[in-house]
């Protein structure tokens, strides 16, 4: 399961350019990338993710290469199959709970209907104790809800990695902690491997297995090893 | 003589919906494919795509005869394929589509431009071409902007005047549209008819303007953020 990341890429700043140029290789279950905001962390997961294409390097996930500049390879987000949690949980507004979970089931045309949700989607919903909620809006649930409904929406479609971005930012100390909890468990239970990109040293306490610090684009070694491989 | 109202009310209505139907399609695609490409290019497009908004639309209709008329560039080779818009109801179409385009155009752009593209990338690492991208997540998110933006259109075809005038004419019964009909009444001293007309006109754009409440209205709950 080793993750191999080399990226290089120059963006337009308001002030200065902005340099990321990250390397490199893990093959545990938890990664975590911990920096301040405005470190790249959020630039990295996007290029992993397919969102956006980096000007030199590679990135080798589990033996398939999804993005190789000398290749001129870059497989399209889609294709990547990855779980992405957005740090503002990006759920469809226009689509009940129930249909944002089902959204990656299928890749057609249509929006998943709201009445008849495939059996991957209920599944999901139950997991993550949803099932009360699949007709409402994201809008009219709790931000911790919502948190949840991202989480079941990645889930979904069997990603063969996750991607987290701030996960716990925007909810409150109590359920942050609880939240940390969840989502441990749920990682160790699916056996899913994810690398989370976070500023606060509370989430590299908790989940943190190998973790990364990056500053100004750039890696600046271990932060913290717990020892435990995955 | 009997003034024949349903006759060139039956054309304006024809003729806004062919123009609606038509700006959907071109307005809603440009709209899309401006509010994603960054150029500076892009700008000058935005500008010429507006321009119908403020030309005179005698301008329009000079422009559409220069074009479409039979010696016009695109004219004479419409006339090899046996096909000639000018003095017909279809010219009239084309008239009122250029002159409404911009409506339908600027409001679907600002609300693609409205479209959190952070759900667009989410739906792309969902798995989603950016084509089951566009239908599932873009369109109908800018839904509201867009069916504003239609009705107005709408609205904007059936009063066209100055470019129908040019291009289709003023043949009553076959290029004779309600704003046509009551400056043809006026200009013939019939007060009457104009009066009759006006009132017809007037009404009609009141129920348009009823439907396009209520069309608003009774859309899928959405939150404005």
């Amino acid at each position: 399961m080793a993750i191999d990341v080399d990226i290089h890429r120059t963006l337009a700043g308001p002030h200065r350019p902005f340099t990321l140029d990250v390397r490199f290789r893990a093959e545990h279950a938890r990664i975590v990338l911990y920096g301040p905001s405005g470190s790249g962390k959020s630039l990295t997961l996007r290029a992993i993710a397919g969102l956006v294409t980096p000007d030199r390097g590679r990135i080798v996930v589990h033996g398939q290469t999804w993005f190789d500049a000398d290749q001129r390879i870059c497989l399209p987000a889609p294709a990547r199959r990855v779980g992405y949690l957005f740090q503002d949980y990006a759920l469809f507004p226009h689509l009940t709970v129930g249909q944002n979970v089902a959204f990656g089931l299928g890749a057609g045309w249509r929006n998943p209907s709201r009445r008849s949700l495939p059996e991957a989607a209920r599944h999901w919903l139950e997991a993550l104790e949803l099932d009360g909620l699949t007709d409402r809006y994201p809008w009219q649930i709790s931000g911790g809800q919502q948190q949840r409904v991202a989480l079941a929406r990645a889930l979904a479609p069997h990603p063969q990695l996750l991607l987290l971005d701030e996960p716990f930012a925007a909810l409150d100390p109590p359920l942050r902690a609880r939240m940390r909890e969840h989502l441990l468990a749920l990682q160790s239970r699916l056996g899913l491997q994810m690398l989370m990109i976070t500023h606060d040293p509370s989430d590299v306490e908790a989940l943190g297995e190998y973790v990364l610090e990056i500053r100004d684009g750039r890696i600046h070694g271990d932060a913290r090893t717990s020892g435990i491989t995955g | 003589m009997a003034l024949d109202i349903w006759q060139p009310l039956l054309l304006s209505l024809k003729v806004a919906l062919w123009a609606t139907g038509l700006n959907l399609l071109l307005g809603v695609a440009t709209a899309f494919a401006l509010s994603r490409w960054r150029s500076r290019l892009s700008n000058l497009f935005d500008a010429m795509f507006t321009l119908p908004l403020v030309l005179p639309p005698t301008v329009l209709g000079y422009y559409l005869l220069v074009l479409l008329g039979r010696r016009g560039a695109f004219g004479a080779w419409l006339e090899h394929w046996g096909i000639n818009p000018v003095f017909t109801w279809q010219g009239a179409v084309i008239a009122s589509t250029l002159a409404a385009f911009p409506l339908v155009y600027k409001a679907a752009r600002a609300a693609f431009e409205g479209v959190d593209p952070q759900l667009e990338s989410a739906a792309r690492v969902l798995g989603l071409s950016r084509l089951a991208v566009f239908f599932r997540v873009s369109l109908p998110l800018a839904s509201r902007g867009i069916v504003a933006g239609a009705l107005l259109t709408f609205a904007r075809a059936l009063g066209e005047f100055g470019a129908t005038l040019m291009i289709a004419g003023n043949l009553p019964g076959r290029t004779q549209t309600l704003s046509v009909a009551i400056y043809s009444a006026i200009e013939a001293g019939d007060e009457a008819g104009a009066n009759t007309l006006v009132v017809v006109a007037s009404l009609t754009c009141i129920v348009v303007l009823l439907l396009a409440g209520r069309l608003t209205r009774g859309h899928a709950p959405q939150r404005v953020v």
